[in-house]
């Protein structure tokens, strides 16, 4: 299950339709072994394509040192699909590499109604879990530490 | 020669856990062989028919080094080669 705060859901949907048609992409980073997404990044879509994203190599480089240096990890990774539902591509499944990631698509298709929706892809297998969206961590139960986040 | 090489989470496997390892070489495919004979299978994920894999992002020091001649891409002593997964779908 994706335990995740309703203020990042929102930045991601808002970053998806304002890239809409484009497919828009980022992460969420969160301490290593929380599962709690935390820092929205929004990265840049290098193909700028409405099929297909990839993260700009330069900046991943960049964002991948910071995490390092937090001692975070990439706890969401998300993308948008523009014209289709909110499920895992066969490119998406190829490419998908972090196994402790929460694959999140956001679906445009539909400019009233956005469709968010989550994966694990593991070894080339996708499995959908259920989103629960919530104001604070502080009342969820976030994954292995379960340590109220009391900042 | 000796470069840092920087491993991805999902490749540590084939470093024992490792989060870097020292590797020898001029260029980057060289320094790639020098991996693979420490630390077999990791070359398999890097390379595919002679080029870099498309799944694979690799840095020399800051460069990505799909700009920088690939595979011929040359090292010199101290540098650092970072390997991230490309993060990418459709």
């Amino acid at each position: 299950m994706l335990v995740i705060r309703r203020d990042l859901v929102d930045a991601m949907v808002a970053h998806a339709r304002r890239d809409h048609p484009d497919e828009a992409c980022g992460i969420i980073a969160g301490p290593e072994g929380s599962d709690r997404p935390e820092r929205f990044i929004a990265m840049d879509n290098a193909e700028r394509s409405p099929t297909f994203y990839r993260f700009d190599s330069a900046e991943q480089l960049k964002v991948w040192r910071e995490m390092d240096r937090n001692d975070e990890v990439p706890v969401v990774v998300y993308h948008s699909h523009t014209a289709t539902e909110a499920y895992p591509s066969r490119t998406d499944v190829s490419y998908a590499s972090e196994p402790d990631a929460h694959y999140v698509l956001v679906s445009t298709k539909d400019p009233e109604q956005h469709e968010l929706r989550s994966y694990r892809i593991v070894a080339g297998v996708v499995t959908e879990e259920p989103v629960e969206v919530v104001e604070s961590y502080m009342f969820a139960h976030t994954g292995s530490d379960d340590t109220p986040d009391c900042r | 020669m000796a470069v840092t090489v920087s491993i991805p989470t999902i490749l540590r496997t084939h470093t024992g856990g490792k989060k870097s390892v020292e590797a020898a070489g001029t260029t980057l495919a060289q320094v790639i062989d020098d991996l693979e004979a420490n630390h077999g299978g990791l070359k398999a994920r890097l390379v595919k028919e002679g080029s870099l894999h498309r799944f694979v992002n690799v840095y020399v020091n800051d460069e990505d080094v799909r700009f920088a001649g690939g595979l011929e891409a040359s090292v010199k002593d101290g540098d650092t080669v970072t390997i991230l997964p490309a993060v990418a779908g459709g």
